[in-house]
């Protein structure tokens, strides 16, 4: 039993690599998710996933495949895309939601238009679902420099950003803190996608975002617990995902993600927050 | 002529949104100290006086002066809120908030801090509830939530917005008792309300609004039967064609 845990992870270097690159985005994107959720902005999430495309299309254009130009283009593109939609939704009768919207679809086309210009569809391919086995060296250190930032700001911004949730309107009121929060926040979201996406792809990055936020909120009552269980269920997700895609031969990035969703589905029947089970077990009200 | 310090002093202060004045014309002060309920119709502009104190609102015209008061010493308790009552977190460290001027964005809350949420959950009533999720709260429980939050901020301006809404009256009356200790305690208050007769009861002065000032002062001056006929007559229709305002002329938009 072990042994069948253990052994890819132990015999293939390729195996501990992809170990390392996703366990290091599991520690910080579920977090970021957390928040993402809890400010009802799961949907931004996708829409910066999406619009990271574009930005790592044109660096692969001008610089081919190279790890550097990618990402720049990516973080470039998803900043612009997320500092854009908010400055629309601001200055504009349309809600954030709907500019995001607006922004992300153009971005996803025009993405995939400039790879297939000049790539073909492996390249289209790869950006688009990331090969979390063929992670080098500088990949890895960009994956883990990523979430090595992305942790410590998160820490010193933390209390901020949960008032800035929470109520916002008293955070501007007590603190000048509540913009440079949310651009921070912002940032960060943008960041851990670029990492992502070198492992996961831009489309299943926000997967690894957002799937163990929202299962964590069926099992935690506060943001600390909800962080907690989130990063946990990334961890055994991203564990999970890499031996069925070793040992049934199914492509890496969709497994890890479907683990997570698989998470999600349990949680929704069964976690102790509102799962549906317990909703639908008669149980006798208590006195008080 | 008043002998005490203006806390807030409008002059010829017009609010409003996108050109059209929600209310024009206010000049006047709040002297330091004050207990202060605001009344008027629906649309008269009470909020929006509120919002304009608190620097939320630019104003259209005229000017608004906090003597020597800076954003961070007004407290404020919007008619609504944004906030989202779903949110995991429980009343113990939604109150606690209310220390930020303290512990600002980092620094931890210590054995005192502790004592004093917990002080204000119970002057709210509350303290047996203080680790329970905001979102299992009632209306009113929530209600008291934010005053206690409002307590903690121990701010010498504070600013409530309909703060009676949804609450029943045993809670209003606890509220009130608390605003009563503000004012013991020297603070300024500012109240948007519409019971009058609370306002008779326990508001030492106000400030009658119906687009423009009808009358400001003593409370008893002021809620006069003609008073507040005259602040029902004034309409309260957004114009979409209106003139430029001209005071020194006779209205003409009527």
């Amino acid at each position: 039993m072990i042994d069948t845990l253990v052994q890819p992870f132990v015999e293939f270097a390729f195996m501990r690599r992809a170990l390392v690159g996703s366990l290091a985005i599991s520690l910080t994107a579920p977090p970021i998710g957390v928040f993402l959720v809890l400010r009802r902005m799961s949907l931004m999430g996708d829409a910066i996933g999406h619009a990271i495309l574009p930005g790592a299309a044109i660096g692969y254009l001008l610089a081919g495949l190279s790890l550097f130009a990618m990402s720049l283009g990516g973080f470039a593109a998803g900043l612009a895309v997320a500092l854009a939609a908010g400055l629309v939704a601001r200055s504009t009768v349309l809600r954030e939601d709907a500019s995001l919207a607006g922004f992300y679809l153009v971005s996803l086309a025009l993405g995939v238009l400039l790879v297939s210009m000049r790539g073909n569809s492996v390249d289209l391919l790869h950006v688009l679902f990331g090969t979390v086995l063929a992670l080098d060296d500088g990949a890895l250190l960009l994956i883990a420099s990523i979430a090595t930032v992305s942790l410590a700001t998160l820490a010193v911004i933390y209390r901020p950003l949960v008032l800035e949730c929470f109520d916002t309107q008293f955070l501007r009121s007590v603190s000048p803190l509540s913009s440079p929060t949310h651009l921070l926040f912002l940032v960060l979201v943008v960041l851990n996608l670029v990492a992502g996406f070198q492992a996961l792809g831009t489309l299943m990055a926000v997967g690894i975002m957002l799937l163990p936020a929202v299962s964590a909120r069926f099992w935690a009552e506060d943001v600390g617990g909800m962080i907690c269980v989130a990063v946990a269920s990334a961890f055994v997700s991203s564990v999970t995902g890499l031996l069925v895609s070793y040992y049934a031969n199914v492509p890496t990035g969709p497994a890890v993600i479907l683990a997570c969703g698989a998470f999600y589905l349990l949680s929704m029947l069964v976690g102790v927050r509102g799962g549906l089970l317990w909703r639908l077990m008669p149980r006798k009200h208590l006195e008080a | 002529m008043k002998t005490t310090v203006p806390a807030i002093r409008f002059d010829n202060l017009t609010l409003g949104y996108d050109r059209h004045p929600a209310v024009h014309h206010i000049t006047g002060e709040v002297a330091r100290g004050e207990l202060l309920a605001i009344v008027g119709p629906n649309g008269a502009g009470k909020s929006t006086l509120l919002k304009a104190i608190v620097g939320e609102l630019k104003p259209l015209s005229g000017t608004l002066k906090l003597d020597g008061l800076t954003r961070r010493d007004i407290a404020y308790l919007p008619q609504v809120t944004d906030i989202d009552r779903s949110f995991p977190i429980s009343l113990f460290d939604c109150v606690s908030m209310g220390l930020w001027r303290t512990i600002g964005a980092w620094r931890g809350l210590d054995a005192r801090g502790r004592e004093d949420v917990i002080h204000a959950l119970d002057t709210v009533g509350l303290v047996e509830l203080a680790d329970r999720p905001m979102g299992t709260l009632s209306g009113g429980q929530f209600q008291r939530v934010l005053f206690a939050r409002l307590l903690l901020q121990d701010a010498a301006v504070i600013l409530l917005d309909e703060p009676f809404r949804a609450v029943d009256t045993k809670t209003v009356a606890d509220l009130i008792h608390l605003i009563e200790r503000w004012h013991r305690e020297g603070r300024t208050v500012l109240a948007a309300l519409h019971d009058i007769e609370q306002v008779r009861t326990h508001f030492p002065r106000t400030l009658l609004l119906a687009r423009e000032v009808v009358a400001w002062g003593d409370t008893a001056n002021v809620l006069t039967p003609a008073n507040l006929a005259r602040s029902r007559q004034i309409t309260e229709a957004f114009d979409a064609h209106a003139h430029v305002c001209d005071r020194d002329e006779a209205r003409e938009t009527a």
